[in-house]
């Protein structure tokens, strides 16, 4: 499977454990993008942990925008786990997706800015 | 309906005639033209007149200046008051304002939330409730005593009423209670929510006879004549309390428009004709909102016209 | 238990937009129920603060903290040794304990970063709905465990209206009738009765009208 370099994954057991903070810290942090990969609503191993994913990306896309980071730099997707080729694809999307909106206010506030970059979790 | 007062309404009442009440809304400003032109229209043909208390939590000009306008012009105000917007000292001091120009008739009201009107960000009162409203008008004229405890001479000679519901929730029986209640407390007359469901209607006064009440409170029947079927359907979906059959609508909209506004009429003077016939029915209350004009032929048309001359 | 809600980020962002160190104090009380003023949220208004004020290319400085409460002076004493190093508090405590915090540190801004609302019930997670108004003077007695002042929305005693609507309340078709709920209650309990007789006027001497209020308990002080 084949998708950009520029994509950091974080694993964790199930999105529900990605929590508002995690999303906020990654930012703080420099990342120019972020994005959670969920199971399919309705398939989650634990549930509901994909659904409180899901408010909680809305919730953090709702303050990115407010403090003028910008909410599209967040984004949730859902996939199975035997989807190799769409997570490619999405993966793809988000690296467009970043490339076009540039390098986060914060890299650039810091100075830091360079070649984007794209923090994933999934 | 135990203690007498000289209001013209109580006597016509007690003489055993149908009593015939009608409202007049006050103006959005402080005109005061408006009120005269208004009463002059119907002052022939109705027993009391009543001023609303800004209805529906829209601001208007006073009912307790509009009544007193009413006296001075030698009629028969009937003042709403609702707890809204009031507390007991400003409720007590307008009864004795209102006592003060001999104004004879109290209409006592909870009041609609403020949230319906133009000002939905005020303050509300609701100090005291429709019921403790009766008690107290009932302290001060029977007692010459305020809430508070002060006792006085001049006291206010009023004919105490209320509002009544029947198809309010939670069910017909406890409107009836509620009634009772209202009763218990001093209410001496009742003016009923406008009627457009017979069945639940007689429903009621079933009941309200079978508790004996017909006897200690006169029941004013409500009718309030449609327009058009507009009116009809805005109504039944977007007034609370008020039941409009599904076949009230149908009618208005099967007459062409340019006929609806007589269908209405035509409809109220069938409703009226049919409560007549209702034990403890004791009057009607004509509630033609933006249509005074068309008390005059109502009151006709149901025979009621012109008014019985009493002492 | 009081119940709020966070205010608008934007809000927020307006106090505090112009200082270089700010402190957002957290409240392990009510507000961490309601999530709206806990740790957590301390955790993340400090973090969306920081990356506002980062984008804008402003250096300031937005710490995090949460106290076990904000309306009692043992735990707010707890800041005292690093109070000081703040240009201002935003306190996410409810009223009472925004205003304790500013009684204890007089010196300091404080500010409130949650609208407080009511005192009430967590109906489930996410939605709470008001109970009680605090008249001062209890009569669930009476009305078969319901309070007509809280849940009535013209708090009569003598309900229900004549808007009340297939048990709900004529402001909104969300809002169940006060008065049709203690009927139901009362009519289960076989106190129907109770309907019959008017009730009078309520002395409002012990509620809010009567003026900001106190309990001194004498057999409890030290």
């Amino acid at each position: 499977m084949q998708y950009p370099t520029n994509i950091r994954i974080i694993k964790v057991p199930c999105t529900g454990k990605v929590d508002v903070i995690h999303l906020l810290t990654a930012f703080e942090a420099g990342a120019d993008g972020v994005f959670v990969v969920g199971c399919m609503e309705g398939d989650c191993h634990y549930v509901e942990g994909n659904l409180f994913a899901k408010k909680r990306v809305k919730r953090v896309k709702a303050i990115l925008d407010k403090v003028g980071i910008g909410g599209q730099r967040l984004e949730m997707y859902n996939l199975s786990a035997g989807m190799g080729g769409r997570f490619a694809e999405v993966a793809q999307e988000m690296t467009e997706r970043i490339q076009e909106l540039g390098p986060s206010p914060i890299r650039i506030a810091k100075g830091t800015a360079a070649r984007p970059t794209g923090e994933v979790a999934a | 309906m135990s203690t007498e007062t000289p209001s013209r309404l109580q006597k016509m009442i007690k003489a055993g005639h149908f009593a015939v009440t009608s409202e007049v809304g006050p103006p959005r400003s402080a005109d005061g033209a408006v009120i005269e032109q208004k009463a002059n229209l119907i002052k022939d043909y109705v027993d009391a007149i009543n001023v609303t208390d800004n209805q529906t939590s829209v601001c208007r000009l006073s009912s307790l200046a509009a009544c007193i306008r009413i006296k001075l012009m030698g009629l028969e105000p009937v003042l709403q008051m609702v707890t809204r917007d009031r507390n007991r000292i400003a409720l007590q001091s307008d009864i004795l304002g209102a006592g003060s120009y001999g104004i004879n008739n109290i209409l006592c009201l909870t009041g609609d939330h403020q949230h319906f009107g133009d000002h939905p960000n005020c303050v509300n009162v609701f100090d005291l409730d429709s019921t403790q409203l009766i008690q107290t008008v009932r302290l001060m004229r029977d007692e010459g005593r305020l809430l508070g405890g002060h006792e006085f001479g001049a006291r206010p000679q009023m004919f105490i009423g209320a509002a009544a519901n029947p198809f309010a929730g939670p069910n017909v029986e406890m409107r009836v209670v509620r009634l009772a209640k209202k009763v218990a407390a001093g209410c001496q007359f009742v003016q009923t929510q406008c009627i457009y469901n017979m069945d639940t209607f007689k429903k009621f006064m079933k009941m309200v006879v079978d508790r004996g009440m017909h006897e200690k409170v006169a029941i004013l029947a409500g009718i309030t004549p449609m327009k058009n079927v507009g009116m009809a359907k805005y109504m039944q979906k977007r007034v609370p309390g008020i039941d409009v059959p599904d076949d009230i609508v149908k009618r208005m909209g099967g007459v062409p428009k340019e006929n609806q506004p007589e269908e209405g009429i035509k409809l109220a003077v069938e409703q009226i004709e049919e409560l007549k016939e209702v034990e403890g029915i004791r009057g009607f209350h004509i509630m033609a909102i933006e249509w005074e004009e068309k008390v005059p032929e109502i009151v006709e048309k149901i025979g009621l016209y012109p008014r019985p001359k009493i002492g | 238990m009081i119940k709020a809600k966070e205010k608008p980020l934007n809000e927020v962002i307006d106090m505090v937009k112009d200082l270089k160190k700010v402190l957002i104090a957290g409240c392990d009380g009510c507000v961490t129920v309601c999530e709206a003023g806990g740790a957590k949220e301390a955790k993340v208004l400090a973090a969306a603060l920081r990356l506002f004020f980062t984008q804008e290319g402003k250096k300031a400085e937005v710490d995090e903290t949460s106290l076990t409460r904000q309306c009692n002076k043992d735990y707010l004493q707890e800041l005292q040794d690093r109070i000081d190093n703040y240009d201002a508090v935003v306190s996410i405590a409810c009223g009472c304990g925004v205003q304790f915090l500013a009684e204890m540190y007089p010196t300091k801004i404080v500010y409130p970063g949650v609208d407080t609302c009511f005192m009430g019930v967590t109906d489930e997670r996410g939605v709470y709905s008001e109970r009680c108004q605090a008249c001062g003077r209890c009569i669930l007695a009476e009305t078969g465990g319901i309070c007509p002042i809280a849940r009535c929305s013209k708090r009569m005693l003598n309900g229900p209206c004549g808007g009340s609507e297939r048990g709900k309340c004529e402001i909104n078709p969300d809002v169940p009738c006060g008065w049709e709920l203690i009927y139901e209650r009362l009519k289960t309990l076989g106190q129907l009765d109770r309907f019959e007789n008017p009730v009078a006027p309520k002395d409002w001497l012990t509620s809010r009208d009567g003026g900001p209020r106190k309990i001194v308990r004498e057999e409890i002080q030290i």
